[in-house]
């Protein structure tokens, strides 16, 4: 009976977004001020409701009831409690679930945070909220019902996916995307309310708009790197990043998001790019359910499409709503949306935030072109296309050298107009030491045009990020008779949206740093190799000792164990494995790494001799890769830094 | 203000329109380019060989079933030949270097990388191994259990 209660939760939380997010607009447009109130509840409600069901789902994910149609499809007994619970977002319907509790956890905390705010801004905002949740309940009550009843009921299922079961991360990527991609929902949400509420004009709502996309932000950042680290431990090919429409969909919505957290500071500081700044945020929405629409509509097929059918014109439904919607409204509010200021110079911090937002949309169109043009050719001219590697990289390498090369200008420009000679002081040395880590990099070998250039301005945005860092300090210590460090990090606690934005640019030169190094001097060799025989790339030797099987609940393992060998000295031991699932026709790779900070050591059983005397071995050595892994761990340092208030000071609010 | 930093004002507009208008040509122009050179298209062999000498030297994904008994695997040389064939019964012949995945057999579904040559052999980059995921009951000798029986008896660690 569990199942039916679920399911009445969600049809409850269904009525509960209908009357909070489609009656409700028009009693507060009438003035009805008492239905602020309802849309409280109703936002309260549907979080409880939703909660109902995803526990409900859990609940008979982990008891094995196979009644249910969902755990039916993804359950099985042998899959460890671990899996079998992550599992919920491991096909669509469950993730669908996830999906609104995310949105409806969402909701009630935008409405808890603000409940002491006065005015419409945050009762339409809970309005819209409740309108992205009733899409989603209509989904989960129709085509993506996970609480279908079964019968006979089965006695064992297939269990999860098994690239979904073999790997850990695959317990950290998807939610913190769905956080991420759902977080998106809440600056769209704000800036809808602010214009349903009249208040587009007004600086509150972009003022909680920019909070709550850096936490959107913060959140599908490190989902964006867990899943490339995943694809690293788990893909077996020794890469992070592919291209592939997956990947890319979640990247999109990023790349508009960052343009947003960087334009935004224009309109708050300057007035203007209001309009920008709102297109910014309709836009990321909008491709947030693209990315679902292209992931979960079976359209493409990868590890992410789950099943096909109608689901995917829901969504296109969905987004074209929201797109007319959302011009409707701008389009009746364009008066309110002039500029009040205007660029005094091309060499100030305005005009690198305008080139830095031009270039995240270039990029943002090309990777949306080159994901879609396969879709619109199958379409169109009935040929099976794809678009690889080649030209994303060609179209946006020069893009990202660019970025790379702004993050250290932009710091050193003041707003306004800056003086051309301040600026040469101020970045001579960061210039120097550019030149030093290119000099170096052509030094020990590096010959690709766009790696010298990563290198070249990796080494100069990081010393001028770290040159803000000390030129703050130093004017503390200078005042306040501060020991240096002390004062680096009051200076940085005062306004850390600042720091916390500048921490963020280092670790995204640090990311690239890692992605030129290990891309442009990576070295792999395959051999095969009979016990006790050896191979060698980039002078460490892996020699092959062992070829077993093992037996495990939910599947068989076929491993090599292999010693890694340096001078003579064994250094480690790894075991790359294949991991045979009853679903799967083919094994699932599962590589093994030896990291240092200098670089990977990236085992790979490829083929395996039945009777064990012997193995096929891809090797690779990737240097610095462990550094991506660290940059992303910096650039989400940064923005948790940037997104922590200030301890206030008798309640003055300090603005960056 | 003065009149001097209002006059600007008016104009800016047709400037950054202009400006923008300009760089999404631009960009269109770029991107359009950027594709033409750099789709694959996927293939089966018919279509493939109906290209005729147009499908000579350019990048395409080819799929389709590995021809039972094709396959010639030279160890010491690291070189695998065989022969892809579809539906048709047309037949290309496929080279590529490295040991071939765990799971490649006749009759197994493959996608190959690579450029067909003036000899007609379809030089390969990589060789992936097509599966769906939809699950199937194993056929025989397809159980891990049963294929590397001897492996599973002495246990590994």
């Amino acid at each position: 009976m569990t199942r039916l209660l679920a399911l009445d939760a969600l049809w409850f939380a269904l009525i509960a977004s209908v009357v909070g997010g489609v009656v409700a607009p028009f009693a507060l447009a009438r003035g009805r001020l008492r239905w602020v109130a309802v849309v409280q509840g109703a936002v309260y409600a549907n979080f409880a409701l939703v909660t109902v069901a995803t526990v409900t789902m859990m609940v008979a994910l982990l008891r094995h009831d196979f009644s249910i149609s969902y755990v039916a499809q993804v359950g099985s007994r042998a899959t460890p409690a671990f899996y079998t619970a992550i599992s919920l977002w491991g096909a669509l319907e469950g993730s669908i679930l996830f999906w609104a509790w995310v949105l409806a956890l969402y909701a009630a905390a935008v409405v808890y945070i603000n409940r002491r705010r006065e005015g419409l801004l945050v009762p339409y905002t809970g309005v819209v909220l409740l309108l992205i949740a009733l899409f989603f309940h209509v989904l989960l009550v129709g085509p993506a019902n996970p609480f279908h009843a079964v019968s006979p009921v089965p006695a064992d299922g297939p269990g999860p996916n098994p690239l979904l079961q073999n790997h850990i991360l695959m317990a950290v990527h998807p939610p913190l995307l769905y956080l991420g991609y759902v977080g998106m929902s809440v600056p769209f949400a704000f800036a809808v309310g602010a214009l349903l509420a009249g208040q587009i004009a007004s600086d509150e709502w972009i003022r909680a708009a920019r909070r709550w996309t850096v936490t959107a932000w913060l959140m599908l950042t490190a989902a964006i790197i867990a899943g490339m680290w995943w694809s690293y431990e788990v893909l077996g090919w020794g890469g992070y990043w592919a291209w592939d429409p997956v990947e890319n969909a979640s990247f999109i919505p990023w790349l508009t998001a960052t343009a947003f957290l960087h334009s935004v500071m224009v309109q708050e500081r300057r007035g203007m790019l209001k309009l920008w700044n709102l297109n910014l945020i309709v836009g990321t929405f909008a491709l947030t359910i693209l990315g679902t629409f292209l992931t979960r509509s079976g359209i493409i097929s990868s590890v992410h499409a789950f099943a096909s059918g109608t689901i995917g014109y829901y969504f296109l439904a969905f987004i074209a709503v929201v797109l007319v919607a959302a011009l409707v409204l701008v389009a009746g509010n364009s008066e309110r949306l002039r500029t009040d200021g205007r660029f005094d110079s091309p060499l100030s911090r305005d005009a690198v935030f305008l080139v830095n937002n031009l270039l995240l949309t270039v990029f943002m169109f090309t990777v949306l072109t080159g994901t879609l043009f396969p879709l619109v050719a199958e379409a169109v001219r009935g040929v099976k296309v794809s678009v690889g590697e080649p030209f994303f990289n060609r179209m946006t390498l020069p893009v990202m050298v660019l970025l790379l090369f702004l993050m250290g200008v932009g710091p050193a420009l003041p707003w306004r107009r800056g003086d051309p000679a301040a600026l040469r002081r101020r970045l001579m040395i960061p210039a120097g030491f550019g030149i030093a880590a290119a000099v170096a990099a052509i030094a020990l070998g590096t010959r690709a045009p766009y790696a010298v250039l990563t290198f070249l301005f990796a080494g100069f945005s990081v010393a001028a990020n770290v040159g803000e860092f000390v030129h703050g300090g130093r004017g503390r210590r200078t005042a306040r008779g501060e020991p240096l460090h002390l004062a680096i990090w009051r200076v940085a606690r005062g306004t850390p949206r600042r720091f916390g934005g500048y921490l963020a640019h280092i670790g995204v030169l640090v990311f690239a740093v890692g992605i030129a190094a290990s891309s442009t001097f990576r070295t792999e060799s395959e051999a095969n190799l009979k016990l006790g025989e050896s191979m060698e790339v980039d002078g460490i030797t892996a020699r092959l000792r062992e070829v077993w099987g093992r037996e495990e609940p939910q599947r068989q393992v076929i491993g090599a164990t292999v010693a890694i060998e340096r001078g003579g000295d064994t250094v480690a031991v790894l075991s790359p494995r294949m991991n045979f699932y009853p679903t799967s026709q083919q094994p699932i790779p599962t590589p093994d790494v030896r990291s240092t900070l200098l670089g990977d050591t990236y085992l790979n059983l490829v083929a395996f001799r039945p009777d064990g005397s012997g193995a096929t071995i891809k090797m690779i050595r990737e240097p610095l890769v462990p550094w991506i892994w660290i940059g992303g761990g910096i650039i989400c340092l940064g923005a948790v830094f940037g997104v922590i208030p200030p301890r206030s000071r008798g309640g003055e609010e300090v603005q960056a | 203000m003065t009149e001097q930093v209002s006059a600007p004002r008016r104009k800016l507009p047709v400037l950054v329109s202009s400006g923008a208008a300009l760089v999404v040509a631009l960009l269109g122009w770029l991107i359009y380019g950027g594709l033409d050179k750099n789709i694959v298209y996927f293939l089966e062999p018919h279509e493939l060989l109906a290209r005729g000498t147009d499908a000579v030297d350019s990048p395409v994904r080819l799929g389709g079933l590995v021809r039972p008994g094709s396959v010639d695997w030279n160890e010491s040389a690291r070189a695998l030949r065989f022969d892809i064939t579809d539906t048709t019964q047309s037949v290309i012949r496929v080279v590529s270097t490295g040991q071939p995945p765990q799971m490649f057999r006749d009759g197994q579904g493959v996608v190959v990388e690579g450029r067909l040559g003036r000899d007609s052999v379809f030089a390969a980059s990589t060789l992936i191994i097509k599966h769906t995921n939809e699950y199937r009951a194993p056929k025989a000798g397809e159980h891990p259990r049963e294929a590397y029986k001897t492996l599973f008896k002495g246990a590994g660690p």
